[in-house]
């Protein structure tokens, strides 16, 4: 694989443009004196008690994720881009999900096949001519954009069921600016704090129209053992929102109502973070006691708004995502802003041919499959497991798609021997209101912490960094 | 035919529940060969019932009550029926046939089902033929008994168990025939019995397969019979949780004791015997 793209150290050496302010910084500040700043970072980890619980880790049931102080820039000009980009696309999602779930004209124009809707196990029949209050299905979208050179961003993945991750973007800033105020005061940096205020407004914004002109917002959570606990109780309380589980709401006459200490009141808009399989034991798993009974009557009756809508899995299926250029263009009649990353879908002759001649550089998956189960990884497999895979696509190429592996930008990230460059992907929030859809100038960075390692999933090693957006 | 129907379903808490929610599909809906003449739920409790379509098209009352000991829910009506061969026209369709390939929980097929499946072979050729031999060998792999299910039974434990009531018998068949390529949905209705036997123990059910030159068709593993005027049908779903009467929760209370009386006669030989 050719080097990687480094957002500081531009390809000829030179720093580039948003990173000067910062590389002159470091070359002022003593090692030791960085060193000690990252101590202080992780003692006011500590205190804060952002955690994370790694599942299937008996011996640390929730750890710290690590965070690296070196801040990841994007330019003002590159953040514009990204910014129109992530608003188109979460457009088409959501005027995709409208159309899949009512009149199917995507489907009938041929765009995407039959049965790659209708038989994707993330399609909810139940959502099926269900109207959604105000047409939105993802209000909250955190879309992984990774990059490969000065031009180029890649979306990786749309998540558009509950993407997680905003509460390390707004603690990250917060650790930054008291222990770098010093930086800060040599940057003009684009704030993030008004997320929770733009978060709030966003959910209000799509209460069903009959409810009052204070909706009342509450965040559900799944409990204590969830791994996102922290953060959904962290939401809460930056939105002054209650934080309830599916035993603290009660749904009477299509209504939702939640339990206080005055009595039951009145929910409009639930932001929920349980997914849908668990929502509600009269409609979908019968054995779920983290949901809230008869909560999809009351969606169904025009009487509550999920945030996000129940079934936006499908948006952001891995086989509707080789899609995505053409559901921009379908519904906006737009090129897309954004790329997606190049896929081959087997099923069809002319990639299948494709993908077999260059089965050593891609990455070749599952449709269906997920966690990296019947993948084949090119560059580092063997001759004998590509040839044992060759047979495997030949007999059922149906089954699966292909990917090249791209190369991921790094950025300079501190080291035990020193400042050196780490992959990085980045996830912004697009929040999508009634009228409007915004983006907070950030995201969350994540950054693979192992030399030369591509994971930057916290469950497989990989931290967090501060995400600065220059404004200009 | 007129089917004179009354499907009783009654609740008795111990002690009592501090709040009931149900959803309930007991409403049938109108179609070729099938008229709703009347048709009316009563519940015992003081409470309004939300009505609704649900994505399937299934008529949907929900129901919620306060503090209570017990609770009886009656639906009754009248029904007249033609027979259609099985051949269902007039229905409300909100989804194309092939969303009826997914498979779900209850409807997973095991390899033994595979196998058994691929035994009776012509499935890609000759649907109609494959889904009569399908429902034979089934009738006859399995026997009729209540005792060892319950309303969670899987296809594949039922099949391995070769017992099971009306439901299990639809829920292999439908495995069965989606395992084969062919569309298949789960129906729950009522049925009105050759031997003259009115009074039943729980409603019916049975499946609709996908034949594309005739349209949806009702097949009756339990009975071994394409649907016919002795078939009053309620609601559809991908398994038994989609189309089952009664789905609900309540709060509160400790032991649930719940008894169905289902009574399923001719009205015009009711009416000759008073």
């Amino acid at each position: 694989m050719a080097v990687a793209f480094d957002e500081m150290n531009g390809p000829g050496g030179e720093v580039r443009q948003a990173y000067q302010e910062l590389s002159r910084w470091l070359s002022e500040t003593p090692p030791e004196a960085l060193t000690h700043r990252r101590q202080e970072a992780e003692l006011l980890f500590r205190r804060i008690g952002i955690t994370f619980a790694v599942y299937g880790d008996a011996e640390a049931q929730e750890r710290l994720i690590p965070f690296d102080v070196i801040p990841r820039i994007l330019s003002g000009r590159e953040w514009a881009l990204m910014e129109l980009g992530l608003k188109q696309r979460v457009r088409a999602l959501n005027m995709f999900l409208r159309d899949i779930y009512h009149g199917r004209d995507i489907l009938r124009a041929g765009i995407i096949p039959d049965d790659l809707i209708f038989q994707n196990p993330v399609f909810r029949p139940e959502m099926n001519g269900q109207a959604v209050p105000h047409d939105v299905y993802v209000h909250i979208a955190g879309i992984d954009i990774v990059r490969v050179d000065d031009e180029n961003f890649y979306v990786l993945e749309d998540n558009a069921r509950t993407p997680s991750g905003v509460s390390y973007m707004l603690e990250n800033r917060e650790v930054m600016m008291r222990l770098f105020p010093d930086l800060f005061a040599r940057h003009r940096i684009a704030p993030v704090e008004r997320y929770a205020d733009e978060l709030l407004t966003a959910l209000r914004s799509v209460a069903p129209a009959h409810s009052s002109s204070e909706p009342t917002v509450a965040l559900m959570t799944p409990g204590v053992y969830n791994s996102a606990y922290y953060e959904h109780s962290f939401l809460a309380d930056k939105l002054g929102v209650e934080l309830v589980e599916g035993r603290d709401l009660v749904v009477k006459n299509d209504e939702v109502f939640m339990r206080t200490t005055e009595g039951l009141k009145r929910v409009d808009v639930i932001y929920r973070r349980v997914d849908d399989d668990f929502l509600d034991p009269l409609t979908f798993r019968p054995d779920s006691a983290l949901g809230v009974p008869g909560l999809m009557s009351a969606y169904r009756a025009g009487n509550v708004t999920l945030a996000n809508a129940v079934g936006t899995g499908i948006a952001d299926d891995k086989a509707v995502y080789s899609y995505m250029p053409d559901i921009v263009k379908f519904y906006l009649g737009e090129e897309p802003i954004l790329k997606n990353v190049p896929t081959w879908r087997c099923r069809e002759p002319g990639d299948l041919a494709y993908v077999l001649d260059h089965l050593s550089e891609l990455v070749v998956k599952e449709v269906h499959g997920s966690g990296g189960y019947g993948m084949l990884i090119g560059p580092a497999a063997t001759k004998a497991t590509i040839e044992a895979f060759r047979d495997k696509l030949k007999r059922e190429p149906e089954g699966f798609i292909a990917k090249p592996t791209l190369a991921l930008s790094t950025c300079p990230t501190c080291t035990d021997a020193g400042l050196a460059p780490r992959h990085v992907d980045l996830r912004p929030f697009v929040l999508t209101g009634r009228d409007r859809v915004t983006i907070v100038p950030g995201g969350l960075t994540r950054v693979a912490l192992k030399e030369g390692s591509l994971v930057v999933n916290s469950s497989q090693g990989g931290g967090t960094k501060d995400t600065w957006i220059l404004d200009e | 035919m007129r089917l004179r129907i009354s499907h009783t379903t009654t609740y008795r808490y111990e002690p009592a529940a501090t709040g009931v929610i149900q959803v309930l599909r007991l409403t049938p809906g109108s179609h070729d060969g099938q008229y709703v003449a009347d048709w009316q739920i009563d519940v015992s409790a003081d409470t309004k019932l939300d009505m609704h379509h649900d994505a399937f098209g299934n008529v949907t009352h929900v129901l919620t009550i306060g503090a209570t000991e017990d609770l009886t829910i009656t639906a009754e009506g009248l029904i007249e029926t033609n027979d259609t061969g099985g051949v269902m026209r007039g229905t409300d369709e909100r989804f194309p046939p092939q969303l009826f390939l997914r498979s779900t929980d209850l409807t997973e097929p095991s390899p033994a089902m595979a196998t058994f499946t691929r035994e009776i072979g012509g499935a890609e050729g000759d649907a109609i033929s494959f889904l009569h031999a399908l429902m034979t060998r089934l009738n006859d792999h399995m026997t009729f008994d209540s005792d060892p299910t319950h309303s969670g039974t899987t296809a594949a434990e039922a099949f391995t168990l070769r017992r099971g009531v009306c439901q299990d018998y639809a829920h292999v068949f439908i495995a069965c025939a989606r395992a084969g390529g062919i569309p298949a949905r789960f129906v729950s209705g009522h049925f009105l019995r050759a031997d003259g036997e009115v009074h039943q123990q729980a409603g019916h059910a049975w499946a609709e397969a996908y034949v594309p030159s005739l349209g949806w068709v009702g097949f009756d593993p339990a009975n071994a019979i394409c649907s016919t005027d002795a078939h009053a049908r309620v609601a559809i779903g991908l398994d038994y949780l989609g189309a089952a009467p009664v789905r609900g929760t309540r709060y509160g209370g400790g032991l649930e004791t719940l008894t169905v009386a289902v009574k399923v006669d001719q009205a015009g030989r009711q009416f000759q015997s008073q």
